[in-house]
């Protein structure tokens, strides 16, 4: 369905995505994992064509993305952060992003979902950060599309918007779509990703199921597995595009990155 | 592009700001009635007021709502929709809905007045119609200026530069200019220098219109002597024109590359 090969992109001097190649072709979970600025957000927003990578190509459904963005719609994207037009009432911004696409939306049953009745009048500038974060949820998943993105979903929202999140994800799984997710929250990864992908200064350095992980660094939790990672260097980058032209060497019978010495 | 007008409209007139902005030309416009009875001294003094004040509150207009809808412009752009329907779409709604705000503002007071049973009308309409293509140029300028800079600090200081500029130290720096070279034939390099600021070509557009000679200013008898009035108006409203059109392909351009 998606396949990014050689995915590049600088912003100025800072690399942010160097030389990635990923495939997202099975139905489930993938979670996108990393320290912030690990280029997590950039990756989905390439994928989204939000962000124009230097170098590589992005495929959706064999097909290189079309700047004119057709194929966006058989993608659902929740942004980061979520920030409305601060005057326009809640029902209309769900209008306004239902006319934009041709497919069936389902809001009712979401707005009912997630408590939204009462503020459906509101200006969206008088709402909470969680209330909006809500309004958020609906607008993405209010679509029957084949590929989900949520960039942090879980951001500011009460336990039961929480279980209802976690409900509409597993749905989405079982109905055979294909669900990429940014968390921090390792809890979520563990109860819900078939497959972790941890980016560490653009590059991947894990891809697989998160229990292999888990194993491979011999910790108990996917949290203190992320953990050791990060301050100890068990893995070295999966590809390491000769280009980038860094310094490998081997430790412990490990390619270690040079900057994670143990 | 339709869909994305309508809503960026929506939300704009709405706003605290643009009910401020309209109340404040009827406010100005009725005072000045107050004050003379006389519609074409009226139609002067809102005129230097016009020139000040719409190229301010467009840049800045313009500036702030390309900053504060930036994470809404995200989800858009996430939406199946050509890049150039939103930005253009986008700026057409904030364009559309400071030049109504203007028209509301500066018209009703001249309606009240019975502008329509005088022989002012066509004057007045060209004095709105100035105002109208300053809000598209100018909230095109500060769209693009800030669509160019991400630091918010930066495209709100450009933007108050580029006004100071144009609407401040040019008319400065011009006479500067006559006066040092007054030895020389500057009438041609007059023209061409007040083509490169809408505001004075707004100004001489108006006084053209108005055929107010005492306050053409050099510019303006220069305009009205060598390209007569309708050659003048007809040159300063294609260049006008000309003055919307170019920061609206540029942000074009631009949206089309820009990494969000």
């Amino acid at each position: 369905m998606i396949q990014l090969h050689q995915l590049s992109k600088s912003f100025g001097r800072l690399e942010v995505l160097r030389g990635i190649d990923l495939a997202f072709d099975q139905p489930g979970i993938t979670a996108v994992l990393g320290p912030n600025g690990s280029g997590k957000s950039t990756l989905l927003k390439s994928i989204l064509g939000m962000v124009i990578p230097d170098a590589g190509q992005i495929l959706f459904h064999g097909k290189p993305i079309d700047p004119l963005g057709s194929y966006r719609k058989d993608i659902s994207y929740l942004p980061q952060i979520a920030r409305f037009p601060e005057n326009l009432r809640v029902a209309e911004l769900i209008r306004m992003i239902e006319s934009f696409r041709p497919q069936e939306s389902s809001s009712a049953a979401l707005i009912r979902d997630f408590g939204l009745g009462p503020v459906l009048q509101s200006q969206l500038g008088h709402l909470s950060g969680g209330t909006r974060q809500k309004v958020n949820l609906v607008l993405t998943l209010m679509y029957d599309t084949p590929v989900i993105i949520l960039d942090e979903p879980t951001a500011g929202l009460d336990p039961v918007a929480l279980v209802r999140l976690k409900d509409r994800i597993i749905q989405a799984r079982e109905a055979g779509k294909i669900l990429l997710v940014t968390t921090h929250i390792m809890s979520l990864v563990e109860e819900l990703a078939d497959r972790v992908v941890f980016l560490l200064e653009g590059r991947i350095y894990f891809d697989g199921k998160p229990g292999e992980l888990k194993q491979r660094v011999a910790e108990p939790t996917l949290e203190k597995a992320i953990a050791n990672l990060l301050s100890g260097g068990h893995l070295s980058p999966i590809q390491l595009p000769e280009s980038a032209g860094r310094v490998t060497r081997k430790m412990n019978g490990h390619v270690v990155h040079p900057q994670y010495n143990p | 592009m339709l869909r994305i007008i309508r809503y960026s409209f929506a939300d704009l007139i709405r706003s605290r700001w643009l009910y401020f902005y309209t109340g404040f030309y009827l406010v100005l416009t009725g005072a000045l009635f107050l004050i003379s009875a006389d519609l074409s001294k009226v139609m002067v003094s809102l005129m230097n007021a016009i020139l000040f004040i719409v190229p301010l509150v467009a840049l800045l207009f313009g500036v702030m709502v390309q900053y504060y809808t930036r994470e809404f412009t995200e989800l858009l752009l996430a939406q199946p929709l050509p890049r150039r329907s939103i930005f253009l779409g986008q700026y057409l709604g904030i364009a559309t809905a400071l030049a109504m705000s203007f028209l509301l503002g500066a018209g009703i007071p001249f309606i009240l007045s019975g502008i329509f049973l005088s022989g002012e009308i066509w004057n007045f309409s060209i004095l709105l119609l100035s105002g109208v293509l300053l809000s598209y140029i100018f909230s095109a300028l500060g769209y693009l200026l800030a669509l160019m800079h991400d630091n918010r600090i930066r495209g709100f200081g450009l933007a108050i530069v580029i006004w100071l500029i144009l609407a401040v130290i040019y008319d400065g720096l011009f006479l500067l200019g006559l006066a040092w070279f007054s030895d020389y034939p500057l009438e041609r390099v007059a023209i061409g220098v007040t083509l490169f600021n809408p505001i004075d070509l707004a100004r001489i557009l108006i006084l053209l219109k108005l055929d107010i000679s005492a306050l053409m200013g050099y510019t303006g008898a220069v305009f009205n002597r060598f390209l007569g009035t309708s050659t003048g108006m007809g040159l300063a409203l294609v260049v006008l024109a000309t003055w919307a059109i170019v920061p609206v392909t540029l942000i074009r351009t631009i949206s089309l590359k820009k990494d969000f």
